[in-house]
């Protein structure tokens, strides 16, 4: 390759949110290009569990200009279905994607920044950062310090419960998606031990409706972050021990007992074989549940309020979070016949590329909904970023159409100053 | 929201301003929330020792109490000792049932829910085989620690509890019974 290719704006990354934000930018005609590392969709593709389905319902599948066409506006659809689904996105709207293309390293340089992939180098006036919200495992300091007799597994590398060594798991983490490997690894036969911190209980269906309907008909998707009181909790809550399966009414820590896993309390330290969990899992158990009490009763309070058009069953309470007595503080793993840890305590996006000063102290982006401290530098899909849904598919189109103008208005004031000074216009 | 309840005016004793206002400062100033508290003890004869506390380090220099405070332990007489003081172990009790309360009322007044009064009965269950060496599965320290709030609030039962699990969530005491701690000890 050589020369530097110039273009407006370079996107890193085709997913859902940076092919939103591709449409946007393409219906204000500027140039630009998407650079992504591997297919449009990616991580659909390659770092789901084959069992995964989305957590919002078909007919929440919306993007700019682009929507869920199917019958079945409330089933879920799988990893590979989500892939297709983005993939006719990025055809649709003839999305300018570069795909197999590495982002190396972007910097600040001349007029905007440089960008440095595997396929040649960009020099662009903007960078708009969608590659992705959860790219990366944050694994715990102590987990170098298990037993390479362990394996580990991150949950963007674990596939299904036959890819593990023969024995027991333990799976750190309880929301969406350790809950859900739990619940299989249980199913097919495995002994489960869940370590369970701060969690998010939330049912499916109720009365009668999908939770994400509930949510959609109260407005809660579109609660803004600059109208929450604690933006800052709200952006660390992890995602609710949801299922993509319309027949759990509620999929929590109870379901999960019921298949056999043994629930244990926050993993606190990791030494050889040995294991120590916090004692505060009955803490975090009652602060769920005190909060899932909170949201049903948001709703039935709403439902009060409104003449809705639709049926909705009478409420039927949900019960406490059952634990035993004295829940697990230590284990020795080897002595309890596990052979492998799953990592599903939390992901982070992945800025190892992004070489500038556009953080805090802790490595978190700084921004202010979605706009950089740097000029001429946005990222995408991030939790709560504008909105409560703005890591959802279907947050994307609300955020890339308020990031792009603004993006198009920074393009204008810095397009040509010295023309300004001189014609007055430009 | 109901305007009425958050506007009338709620007295815990906490100034809940100035907490809100600190939280605010450690977070621009990192340093500043880095403490260090203290005690010192001296040992008197048999299990009965002496401990006072005094001094601590916080917002970056050295602090003092208003005044000095000290404390006895010691074991009961079915221990063969003098009872010249409560035992270690409930000082623990003693340490986790003012942090909780503390919290409790804290949490409150920033909630806005005025407190009667708020009680607590702590229970720490302990397998002396442990310590006494006659067993070496059995562990030294607490089995179980099991806490009983009685509190007298105008707020639902619900809204208590929710203090009660926000406390336990930001107690310090809590976090060191529940978590592992590094403890060093050396000899002068």
């Amino acid at each position: 390759m050589s020369g530097v290719n110039r273009v407006d704006c370079v996107i890193v990354g085709a997913g859902h949110a940076g092919l939103a934000f591709s449409a946007c930018l393409q219906e204000q005609q500027i140039d630009h290009v998407l650079l992504e590392r591997g297919e449009v969709a990616n991580a659909w593709l390659s770092q789901r569990w084959d069992s995964l389905r989305l957590l919002t319902p078909n007919w929440q599948s919306q993007l700019p200009g682009y929507a869920y066409r199917g019958d079945s506006p409330d089933a879920f659809m799988t990893a590979q279905e989500t892939a297709r689904f983005i993939s006719g996105y990025a055809g649709a709207i003839n999305a300018p994607v570069q795909t197999s293309t590495a982002v190396r390293r972007a910097t600040i340089h001349g007029e905007g920044f440089k960008v440095e992939t595997s396929r040649g180098d960009w020099q662009c006036r903007s960078l708009v950062v969608a590659s992705g919200a959860f790219a990366r495992p944050k694994l715990p300091v102590f987990s170098s310090q298990l037993s390479p007799a362990i394996s580990q597994f991150s949950c963007l590398h674990y596939r299904n419960p036959r890819q593990l060594p023969y024995g027991d798991v333990m799976v750190v983490g309880a929301s969406a998606s350790g809950l859900q490997i739990a619940a299989e690894l249980a199913q097919s036969g495995r002994g489960v031990v869940l370590c369970a911190g701060e969690h998010v209980r939330m049912p499916r269906t109720y009365r009668g409706l999908d939770i994400q309907r509930w949510l959609h008909l109260m407005g809660m998707h579109n609660e803004r972050y600059d109208q929450v009181e604690d933006l800052k909790r709200l952006r660390r809550l992890s995602s609710p021990q949801l299922i993509g399966d319309v027949a759990q009414r509620i999929f929590d820590l109870n379901h999960v007992r019921s298949l056999g896993v043994q629930l244990a309390g926050r993993l606190v330290s990791a030494h050889g074989q040995t294991v120590q969990f916090s004692g505060s899992l009955r803490n975090h158990c009652a602060l769920a549940d005190l909060k899932l009490q909170r949201l049903v009763r948001r709703i039935d309070d709403w439902a009060d309020r409104q003449d809705l058009l639709m049926d909705i069953d009478d409420p039927v309470p949900f019960g406490p979070t059952q634990i035993e007595s004295s829940p697990l503080l230590k284990l020795n793993l080897a002595q309890r016949n596990i052979r492998s840890v799953i990592w599903a305590n939390g992901l982070q996006p992945d800025y190892r590329w992004l070489d500038m000063p556009a953080f805090d102290d802790k490595g978190r982006l700084k921004h202010d909904g979605g706009i950089a401290d740097i000029e001429g530098l946005y990222v995408m899909g991030l939790p709560f970023m504008r909105r409560r849904n703005s890591s959802f598919i279907h947050g994307a189109g609300e955020d890339a159409r308020e990031l792009s103008s603004h993006l198009v208005q920074y393009l204008e004031s810095v397009a040509c100053p010295m023309d300004n000074l001189m014609v007055g216009n430009c | 929201m109901n305007m009425i309840a958050t506007q009338k005016s709620v007295h815990n004793g906490i100034n809940v301003e100035a907490l809100v206002g600190a939280r605010d400062a450690v977070t621009q100033m990192p340093a500043a929330a880095q403490f260090q508290w203290r005690a010192h003890c001296e040992w008197v004869n048999g299990t009965h020792c002496n401990t006072s506390v005094e001094g601590f380090f916080g917002l970056g220099e050295e602090q003092n109490h208003k005044q000095k405070a000290t404390f006895d332990a010691d074991h009961p007489e079915v221990f063969a000792s003098e009872d010249n003081g409560i035992t270690p172990v409930e000082y623990i009790l003693v340490g986790l049932a003012s942090c909780l309360t503390a919290g409790i009322a804290s949490v409150a007044q920033y909630r806005n829910i005025q407190l009667h009064s708020v009680k607590a009965s702590l229970e720490g269950d302990m397998d002396l085989r442990g310590i006494l060496g006659a067993d070496g599965d059995v562990r030294n320290g607490f089995g179980d620690v099991r806490v009983c709030f009685d509190i007298d609030a105008d707020a639902s039962q619900e809204d208590i509890e929710a203090l009660v699990a926000q406390s336990q969530k930001r107690s310090a005491v809590f976090d060191i019974l529940t978590n592992p701690t590094n403890v060093s000890v050396v000899v002068k």
